[in-house]
């Protein structure tokens, strides 16, 4: 069990490292992007005195590695700081006055709470798809179900989201006016209708990560139906059906988990144009109205947010494999 | 008998200030009820209800024209009218007004609307050092004061006779003396519809307030919900699966699929949006003049409007006065012909000009294909134009005034002098082709002249003769004017009159529409 701590504990240490490098990275290119907050949010009413007195209030003026390192100080105390967008209002309207919105934190946790919602929802439709469409493939493997399951998976994997959601849109929406064309939940909106909004985002996400999933359980099973022990099974008379949930499933499970989490990752991570075209208010969205108007603080957070959850989803992706893998969980 | 129409009356009403309690028609088919759910564009995480902070569509419908009040109202029809303000009167010079304020009004707080308010709300656009986008109307204010618990006067450093149709600008919302920043934070106006959740950059929802000053004349729906929706198609598939009666700014491309939907009404407004090509005329070749009569004569305005608004727009005369404006003079533009490019190139003293043209989609949307357009048109007259595609991030700050010759678009004023005094008086920031007394004396003349000049056909001469200078010596190419294309259920009922000096009705659509 030692060497499972040491792992996570050492993969932490270097998740920080690459988290410290990723905000390096996109604070860099932020900067690098043409325009910054104060001419994007005065747009063409741009005067050269507006942007300086914009610049100066928020600090703009300083050189980007001093403006770098007083974020990094407030980030390791816990504090995100407060949004451009947030701190310009405050000069405008004068320091006391609650816009609402108080911070990044508090800008982006309802946000994240909506993406969580959305992955939640999209995995419990997924995952027990994928895994069902697996198993089947690989108990009618070569037969005309296999061939299509993969053909369908595939296809949908090869097709950018937003295709894939004008698709659904055009069928499930247009066409056909069974579900919402607009996700935007909101809050006090009951369970059923929040959950019926968020179907189609959570439909297109599923043709996205359905395909590696089914693909992985097909074949980590028909990896071990070619084992002694599968053959065993069969010629004790057991039926194809029970060989492959009760003998094979069980063993193959390390590398389903691993990519089930993987998979998840980017359920948090890859939404952002999934928000975007159903109207989402979840996380993508602020990112990208953050990153049109240059609101470094906020989009920080937000790659510091995604990165995070790529780093802990795919460490518990191996920690996952290792517990369900005895034989990786006593090394020789 | 004499007919009086209303414009005219109004015209010489701004001298004499004669104005009926509210213009607002009464319309015997609207009825209340229902809730309208509407998507808009144009939203940031960074709204609020601060006036001096409004930019974008999103806000100037929910403060501008849901929320809150301004002292005056533009109405359908072009023609001004009271809002907070019941009448005006000016002094012969134009330089001191005096509003007479509406009596009973309260906020949604239900504090009582009077003379305090209206200073103090002013008075945050006016303070040192503001950054408010109205700081240009009021600077020329130099004292504000309450003349009666209902009545204000303002002083002008000079005579302005637009003064009372500047107090209707979307900035200049009139929140609750010594409240103000609590008003700001929650939204509290006196407008029809109060704040029931508010969400910068998803959500706005209003409730209609009970008893209000426009009852029976505008408010008709029960509960209005904003959406905001950025994206171009997202907002075209809401409107098309029913789930917004309204959206503002639809693709024109696509704009058959729209139609083939029976549910769908596509509203078509002519108004005073302009795209255009400044060049500055402080930097050769553009300070000759003869220079710019070759290019006003080597772009073909018909084409472009039909490749690039797709019909959805006019001819401009390289004037930026629009069909929305009181003294449009709808003139013949600068007829598209190489040989008289030829001619005033050769009287420039050329054979030909090579000259550089950016352009990106940040400019209008087809800004790029429209400069290509130009390029191929100018050719047979013997101007190179060599499209630069600039990116579209950073555009307004790093191209716009800054390359000689680029592409670009202005919404447009409601005033003459507005729109003149914005970009074309001399030594303004944003005159975009350094249009000075240097290039035209006399324009800048006229300018000063017809600001004060309170006689309607005396300023319809004025601001005829300068938007002819415009067309003949003017540093700005105006090939065409776009309308404003938007969708809107049948569900919802519209007046027969639609607003044009913004989008959506003026952007007072809760007040203006009803559930069919």
């Amino acid at each position: 069990m030692n060497s499972v701590v040491t792992i996570i504990a050492q993969r932490l240490a270097l998740g920080l490292l690459t988290l410290l490098i990723v905000s390096i990275v996109i604070f860099a290119a932020v900067n690098m992007l043409p325009g910054d907050f104060a001419e994007l949010i005065l747009g063409q009413g741009a005067t050269p005195e507006a942007v300086t007195a914009i610049r100066s209030d928020l600090g703009l003026d300083q050189p980007p590695v001093a403006r770098y390192f007083t974020w990094l100080g407030g980030v390791m105390q816990g504090d995100l700081g407060n949004s451009f967008a947030q701190a310009n209002f405050a000069n405008f309207a004068g320091a006391d006055v609650n816009s609402g919105l108080t911070s990044v934190a508090d800008q982006i946790r309802p946000r994240f709470a909506n993406t969580m919602f959305l992955a939640l929802v999209t995995a419990a439709i997924a995952v027990p798809l994928s895994l069902t469409l697996g198993v089947l493939a690989a108990l009618f493997r070569n037969s005309l179900f296999d061939r299509i399951a993969n053909v369908g998976t595939l296809t949908s994997i090869s097709s950018p989201e937003f295709f894939l959601a004008y698709v659904l849109i055009l069928f499930l929406a247009v066409l056909n006016p069974w579900l919402p064309s607009l996700s935007n939940i909101y809050d006090g909106m009951g369970f059923g209708e929040r959950l019926q909004r968020t179907l189609l985002p959570a439909l297109t996400l599923t043709l996205v990560v359905t395909a590696h999933m089914m693909r992985m359980t097909r074949a980590a099973i028909i990896n071990l139906l070619a084992s002694p022990y599968i053959e065993m099974a069969r010629l004790k008379g057991l039926s194809p059906m029970r060989v492959i949930l009760r003998h094979a499933l069980p063993n193959a499970l390390a590398p389903i988990i691993n990519v089930v989490a993987l998979n998840l990752a980017y359920l948090i991570t890859g939404v952002v144009v999934v928000e975007v075209v159903f109207v989402y208010p979840g996380i993508g969205q602020l990112f990208v109205d953050s990153v049109k108007i240059r609101d470094i603080p906020v989009v920080q957070a937000c790659c510091l947010i995604f990165a995070a959850a790529y780093i802990l989803l795919n460490l518990t992706a191996d920690i996952l494999s290792i517990l369900s893998n005895p034989r990786l969980r006593h090394p020789k | 008998m004499t007919r009086i129409s209303r414009r005219g009356l109004l015209r010489t009403g701004a001298a004499a200030g004669v104005l009926a309690a509210s213009g607002l028609p009464l319309r015997a088919q609207a009825k209340r009820g229902g809730r309208l759910r509407v998507g808009l564009n144009g939203a940031n995480t960074s709204d609020s209800w601060d006036g001096r902070s409004i930019a974008d569509m999103f806000m100037i419908a929910a403060a501008h024209g849901t929320v809150f009040d301004c002292l005056t109202e533009v109405a359908a029809d072009g023609s001004l009218v009271g809002e907070l303000a019941t009448d005006w009167e000016a002094s012969p010079d134009a330089k001191t007004w005096t509003f007479n304020l509406r009596s009973g009004v309260t906020f949604h707080n239900g504090k009582a609307f009077g003379a305090d308010d209206v200073l103090e709300s002013l008075q945050l656009h006016m303070a040192e050092g503001s950054k408010s986008g109205a700081r240009p109307i009021v600077e020329p204010i130099t004292e504000m004061k309450k003349t009666g618990p209902l009545q204000v006067q303002f002083t002008l450093a000079n005579g302005n006779a637009d003064f009372p149709y500047l107090m209707s600008d979307y900035h200049l919302l009139i929140y609750p003396a010594g409240q103000i920043e609590e008003a700001i934070s929650q939204g509290i106006g006196t407008g029809l519809y109060a704040v029931e959740s508010f969400e910068p950059g998803v959500r706005f929802v209003g409730k209609r307030v009970d008893g209000h000053y426009k009852d029976g004349q505008a408010g008709w729906f029960d509960e209005v919900e904003f959406i905001a929706i950025n994206d171009q198609t997202a907002r075209m598939n809401a409107v098309l699966t029913g789930q917004v009666d309204a959206i503002n700014r639809i693709d024109v491309k696509t704009e058959a699929l729209l139609k083939a939907n029976p549910m769908i009404r596509v509203v078509d407004s002519p108004n005073n949006q302009h795209f255009t090509f400044p060049m500055l005329t402080d930097i050769a070749p553009f300070g000759d003049v003869n220079v710019r009569r070759a290019l006003k004569h080597g772009i073909n305005r018909q084409e472009m409007v039909d490749k690039i608004l797709l019909g959805h727009g006019s001819v401009g005369a390289d004037t930026p006065i629009g069909p929305a404006n009181q003294y449009f003079a709808d003139l013949e533009p600068p007829a598209y012909d190489p040989d008289k490019s030829k001619f005033y190139l050769k009287e420039a003293g050329l054979d030909s000009i090579d000259i550089d043209l950016s352009a990106s989609s940040a400019a209008f949307d087809g800004a790029v294909d429209a400069a290509q357009l130009y390029q191929a048109s100018a050719a047979p007259g013997g101007i190179n134009i060599n499209v630069v595609q600039e990116p579209a991030d950073g555009y307004w700050s790093n191209v716009w005034i800054k390359k000689p010759f680029c592409a670009c678009y202005w919404g447009g004023r409601a005033t003459e002098d507005w729109m003149f005094s914005s970009a074309y008086a001399e030594g303004v920031p944003w005159n975009d082709s350094q249009w000075d007394s240097k290039d035209n004396a006399r324009f800048q003349e006229l300018l000063i002249a017809g600001r004060a000049e309170l006689d309607s056909a005396k300023r319809r001469e004025i601001y005829t003769e300068m938007q002819v200078i415009l067309r003949d010596e003017g540093g700005v190419i105006i090939p065409m004017f776009a309308n404003f294309v938007e969708a809107v259920s049948t569900k919802i009922g519209t007046p027969d009159k639609i607003g044009n000096l913004w989008q959506l009705d003026n952007t007072r659509f809760a007040e203006r529409w009803w559930m069919a």
